[in-house]
């Protein structure tokens, strides 16, 4: 077997998901190269040279590849294809992105989100928001498939794969990239933080979210929201936990001021530890919390931020 | 421009699903079912391109059993003009539905494709992205806010770090995320006028596309549940907890 990973990288960073993907496919088994492309990016294939288990790094490195644009990046995979039997790539807006674009050019089904390795044909994914367990098998010859990040621990960085030019350029009249926003944050990336703490609608305003911060700088945790907090424009896009935004499953979650719904659990509910601060002693989020503490946020979270 | 969207008949979001007893999938028996959300939000800007003078007509199309007749005339009622039901019984996902949606494309040249970014039922997070590639288009994927200028398309997508504009050449394929807009709901007078609105079969036979087989399905399993843990009276017992019970802090 021959498994090809997409790397994924942020301002010239090897994101930290590569190196869980990478762990999925020694969990199937088989030569592990892994691609970077974009324009100007050796300083993330050297980073991926160093990840464990990987045979090669191929670098494609052109402005065609610039932001990772799906209809570039997919057509530059598509070419590579034919020497493997696995695609990978992180379960992240970049993978959901560009990988069914590729599988459906190979004309091949794409296998989303897995969260285990049965063998290298079966796969477990979630479905239905979490709440049901799917093991499904693929029968086609390649096999495209993004990956959970957080259901695979990292691989090391003691490696030293070579590193490779690939020459194939492709061109794309389709899409353009005008412009990104990131946030700037000094935190941990969500997906990966060792602590969570996300606010919800209950937070009452964006400006609200400060009562939240001083606990996560003792913690040095990320910090979350929910959709409705997101919705109502408290914090940004980015930070939305659940089904449709992000998965944690960090050591310590702790949900403010969030009752609970099942699209929001689909987010967290892997936490090792869940704490819940909220005022309604029958919130749904109770369900799930390890440790729930009933009462008004705006007086608990002060004291929190003290006892800590 | 003409505006093609296409919806997808799922459990309501509200429902607490359960797996059979024999682990061969999910039971649908007696369940409430409903638009999926992201394509409800899909539908909502395809009316909303029209209602701004862009769109001259929108026609909604879904794949599924008979049944999934009754989300097109939830789209008719919305605004969809008309709405073309591919019919299969078959377990199609994404590529299978992807190829059906090429062949209603190719038959109807939409300059514009909105889906929803993913069905909240296998929550694969596919099909339009298959679709833009089968037909050859460009996708904006997971949109927050869509402009039509120029012969192009931009779009600005819900990344994980942020948001990111993209143009696209039109046609093209849009999915949409949670933040594009907020659909309305049906009145009953347009609930009435859908019903006479036209809505057209076709089959995977009369549009020529051999559906694809999806994965094989080989077991459905309840994740293990989580155990709800315990109320803590004060804030001195949480961290008391964390810190000797949990032994995260
Ligand atoms: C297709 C779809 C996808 C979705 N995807 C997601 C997703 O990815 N992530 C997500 O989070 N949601 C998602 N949702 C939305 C989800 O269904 C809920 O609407 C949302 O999670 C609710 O957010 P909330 O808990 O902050 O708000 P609410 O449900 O309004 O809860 C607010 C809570 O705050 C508590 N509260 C209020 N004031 C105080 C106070 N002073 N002190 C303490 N507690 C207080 C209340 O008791 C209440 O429990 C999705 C929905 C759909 C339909």
């Amino acid at each position: 077997m021959s498994i090809l990973v997409l790397a994924e990288y942020h301002e010239g960073q090897l994101a930290a998901g590569t190196a869980h993907v990478v762990a999925a496919a020694q969990a199937i088994g088989g030569d592990i190269d892994i691609l970077v492309a974009g324009d100007n990016v050796a300083g993330v294939a050297e980073a991926a040279a160093r990840l464990d288990g990987v045979s090669r790094v191929r670098v494609a490195d052109n402005a065609v590849y610039a932001h990772q644009l799906a209809e570039p990046t997919a057509d530059l995979l598509v070419a590579l294809a034919d020497d493997y039997t696995h695609l990978l790539a992180a379960a992240t807006t970049t993978g959901k992105n560009v990988l069914p674009r590729v599988a459906a050019l190979k004309d091949v089904n794409q296998i989303s989100e897995i969260l285990a390795v049965d063998s290298p044909d079966t796969f477990k994914r979630p479905i239905y928001a979490g709440n049901a367990i799917a093991t499904v098998r693929s029968e086609d010859s390649l096999k495209v498939i993004t990956v959970r990040t957080t259901a695979f621990d990292a691989v090391g960085e003691s490696g030293a794969a070579a590193i490779e030019a690939v020459d194939v350029v492709v061109d794309n009249a389709l899409s353009t990239f005008v412009d990104e926003t990131l946030a700037q944050n000094e935190r941990p990336e969500l997906g990966g933080a060792r602590v969570v703490i996300s606010g919800g609608r209950g937070m009452g305003n964006g400006e609200n979210f400060k009562l939240l911060e001083g606990i996560a700088d003792k913690l040095g945790a990320a910090i979350g929201a929910s959709r409705a907090a997101v919705d109502a424009g408290f914090v940004p896009n980015d930070m939305q936990v659940g089904q449709t935004g992000k998965i944690v499953a960090p050591e310590l979650y702790i949900a403010v001021g969030i009752s609970g719904a099942i699209q929001h659990l689909a987010g967290m509910k892997d936490s090792r530890v869940i704490v819940a601060i909220n005022k309604d002693d029958e919130a749904p989020i109770f369900q799930v919390a390890d440790y729930g503490l009933v009462g008004d946020l705006f007086e608990l979270l002060p004291e929190l931020e003290q006892k800590l | 421009m003409k505006v093609l969207v296409a919806v997808k008949r799922v459990i309501d979001y509200n429902v607490k699903i359960r797996v059979k007893p024999d682990h061969t999938d999910v039971d649908l028996t007696n369940v409430k079912m409903a638009m999926n959300p992201f394509c409800e939000i899909a539908v909502e800007e395809a009316v909303r391109l029209k209602e701004k003078g862009v769109a001259t007509e929108i026609v909604a199309v879904t794949v599924g059993p008979k049944t999934a007749q009754e989300q097109l005339r939830t789209a008719l009622a919305l605004g969809a003009d008309r709405a073309i039901h591919v019919e299969t019984d078959a377990r199609v996902e994404s590529l299978g539905v992807a190829k059906l949606l090429k062949g209603v494309v190719d038959e109807e040249q939409p300059d514009l494709v909105i889906l929803g970014k993913q069905a909240i039922d296998t929550d694969n997070n596919q099909t339009g992205q298959m679709l833009a590639a089968l037909t050859g288009m460009p996708q904006g994927t997971f949109a927050s806010e869509v402009s039509i200028e120029n012969g192009e398309v931009s779009v600005t997508r819900e990344i994980d770090g942020g948001l990111q504009t993209v143009k696209l050449r039109l046609p093209a394929v849009v999915t949409s995320d949670l933040r594009l807009n907020e659909p309305r709901y049906a009145k009953l007078p347009d609930i009435m006028k859908a019903k006479k609105k036209p809505l057209e079969t076709r089959t995977p036979e009369t549009l020529g596309v051999s559906i694809a087989a999806p994965p094989t399905l080989l077991k459905v399993e309840t994740p293990a549940e989580r155990q709800g843990g315990v109320k803590v009276a004060s804030v001195d017992e949480l961290v008391d907890k964390l810190k000797n019970e949990a032994k995260v802090l």
